[in-house]
């Protein structure tokens, strides 16, 4: 569940943003609309415990970010925050498989090895644990890239333009293995996207819309729950 | 998966960086080594070499030729001194021990010395077979030349005159090889010992005939030769230390003979190797600062191209300290290699300028002697990986997470 209140951000030297409020339910979909630089990446670093609000408050799976020091910050986005950017950000340095250690790595916890071969099986592309990314298809790197956000069964996958490039059944694919990944952790599904098919595809999701930066206020900030 | 795997998986992603940021920093650590070890080898070869010698007596000259020739046999002597000056100087009150070196004649470029037991007892040299010399022409060689020319017991050469090899040969009076010295890390290695009366008598034969010939010399004649006989050097240990004030003036300026104190002389080689020494440890200085510039860059440069899969480590959860200390690993990596490489590098150089002096039989360096000052080496080679990798590693420690989620 994402519950926002009044949040507000400004960057340093910045005008403050404000964004509306919202109220998700725990297994949500959640969809972020508006031109670039309108502020869905920083409402997705909010939602990410990667930036600080500066007023407001904000719960995202049960936690309330706002209290939350660096350190247990970090902490709780390793466990609880599941990211597939745009550019997926596998390193060449590793292997498939060496890239979901990374999850482990990164939390501070002991690599489990079965998880990640069950995770990369169930996305369909389990016979590619060896391989190195720059090896692989564009659809088998996004796969990979979605096994690392779901690899510890997060409660809120944050997906960031997940069709950008790809043609209409690509398209089709990709955001069904998000809703089924989603689905089978349970888990809140947030995806920042101004591609008319994700919208066409999900048309029970709730809608987040955000418009240009200048003329940004509350008024011309609207979301609707369909 | 940890830490210090990872790095090590990172840095080995970019080969030829790695590689090239390696082998500069193993040249930078293997100069650093082979000048500690030089240095500190020729200090203690020289040490070595001079212990409980006060002074040098020979003829007028260059001191530090006296020196060197008389205590390192690394170059020629000014000249020979008459064998009574020496025995005069033997008894002269402030003159504890006196050894008579005689030098002219050579075996393969290796010294002939003629001398007596003390010089032996002096190095606390000790014979691996064979005996002393018991009468003149049986020669005692030291370990080198035994090892080189392949003496042993019972053997018999003719020396050559001369210090360099290749004079004429005194084949009328071959020595023969009563022993042979164990290595003892000095100067006698390198040296053919025998008793003093060997090289008068060799010279006398040369200039008055074979011994067996019969009276070719009438009893005035060789009156006359016994007369004339000569040591090339006299090294002395004093009585007392005071005698150092007193002895080398009186040496010089009421005998037609020198002294030469191998302390001071020592000094003065040095202070003049020294700027050699100085410009090596220079030119290791400056290929340090290369390989730091080098492995500085090579992190920025990481760091810049890494940018997004180090967010990517603080999206997955990663503290910053984490990311910051996974370039730092890169470095100490680098480092620990560079500094295995550099050592082993160093006494290999070592080696190889030991074996080189070898066969100019000069210095006796040994590539495989470890000193405490090469613990320097892994030490500076984790400051230069920890200073070059401040930067980046910082840079990375504040990586921003901001272009994961916004590309553009």
């Amino acid at each position: 569940m994402i519950d926002t209140h009044d949040l507000r951000f400004r960057y340093p030297g910045g005008a403050e943003l404000r964004f509306p409020d919202m109220a998700l339910p725990q297994g949500g979909t959640l969809l972020l609309h508006g031109p670039s630089g309108s502020g869905k990446s920083t409402w997705l670093a909010l939602v990410a415990g990667l930036l600080t609000s500066s007023s407001g408050t904000l719960v995202v799976a049960g936690q309330a970010l706002g209290g939350l020091g660096g350190r247990a910050r970090d902490a709780w986005r390793a466990g609880a925050i599941g990211l597939l950017p745009q550019k997926l950000h596998l390193s060449d340095a590793l292997t498939v498989a060496g890239n979901l250690g990374l999850v482990y790595y990164a939390a501070g916890l002991p690599v489990d090895h079965d998880a990640i071969t069950r995770t990369l099986a169930a996305l369909g592309v389990g016979d590619l644990a060896a391989r190195r990314p720059a090896q692989l298809s564009g659809g088998q790197a996004q796969r990979v890239a979605l096994a690392r956000a779901v690899l510890r069964a997060p409660r809120v996958i944050l997906a960031d333009e997940p069709t950008a490039s790809l043609d209409d059944a690509a398209c089709a694919a990709a955001l069904d293995l998000l809703r089924q990944s989603a689905a089978a952790c349970r888990a809140t599904l947030v995806i920042a996207t101004h591609d008319r098919r994700v919208a066409e595809a999900l048309p029970q999701a709730s809608r987040l819309l955000f418009s240009s930066q200048k003329d940004m206020n509350p008024a011309s900030m609207g979301h609707c729950l369909l | 998966m940890n830490t210090i795997l990872l790095a090590w998986r990172y840095l080995w992603a970019r080969p030829l960086a790695a590689g090239l940021n390696l082998l500069l920093m193993t040249l930078g650590l293997g100069s650093m080594t082979f000048v500690l070890l030089a240095s500190a080898q020729l200090a203690r070869a020289f040490e070595r070499d001079l212990a409980g010698i006060d002074v040098v007596v020979g003829a007028k000259g260059s001191p530090m030729q006296l020196i060197l020739a008389g205590v390192f046999h690394i170059d020629v002597p000014p000249g020979n001194i008459p064998l009574a000056e020496v025995q005069t100087l033997a008894r002269h009150p402030q003159v504890a021990q006196l050894i008579p070196l005689s030098l002219g004649d050579s075996f393969r470029g290796f010294r002939i010395v003629g001398t007596t037991p003390a010089y032996l007892a002096h190095y606390k040299a000790t014979l691996a077979q064979g005996t002393l010399w018991g009468a003149p022409m049986q020669v005692v060689p030291g370990a080198q030349v035994a090892a080189g020319a392949g003496l042993k017991v019972g053997d018999r050469f003719a020396g050559s005159h001369g210090l360099g090899g290749g004079g004429d040969a005194h084949g009328a009076t071959p020595y023969t090889v009563s022993g042979v010295l164990a290595p003892c890390g000095c100067v006698l290695d390198r040296l053919v010992l025998t008793a003093t009366e060997s090289v008068w008598q060799v010279h006398e034969t040369m200039h008055g005939g074979a011994p067996e010939a019969g009276p070719a010399l009438d009893a005035e004649d060789r009156a006359a030769l016994e007369a004339d006989r000569e040591v090339t050097v006299a090294l002395i240990r004093y009585q007392t230390p005071l005698a150092a004030v007193t002895f080398p003036r009186w040496v010089n300026s009421s005998t037609p003979m020198q002294a030469a104190a191998p302390a001071v002389e020592i000094t003065r080689l040095l202070g003049m190797v020294g700027v050699g020494t100085r410009v090596l440890q220079g030119f290791g200085a400056v290929l340090l600062l290369t390989a730091g510039l080098s492995v500085f860059i090579a992190l920025w440069s990481a760091v810049r191209e890494r940018r997004a899969d180090l967010a990517m480590l603080r999206m997955l959860g990663a503290p910053p300290w984490k990311v910051g200390a996974l370039l730092l690993c890169e470095a100490l990596w680098l480092a620990l290699m560079a500094s295995v490489l550099g050592l082993l590098a160093g006494h290999g150089l070592t080696a190889v300028a030991s074996w080189w002096l070898q066969a100019d039989q000069s210095v006796a360096l040994s590539g495989w002697q470890w000193i405490a000052a090469e613990a320097w080496v892994p030490l500076v080679a984790v400051g230069v990986a920890v200073l070059s990798a401040l930067l980046p590693a910082v840079s990375a420690y504040r990586v921003d997470v901001g272009p994961l989620l916004n590309p553009r």
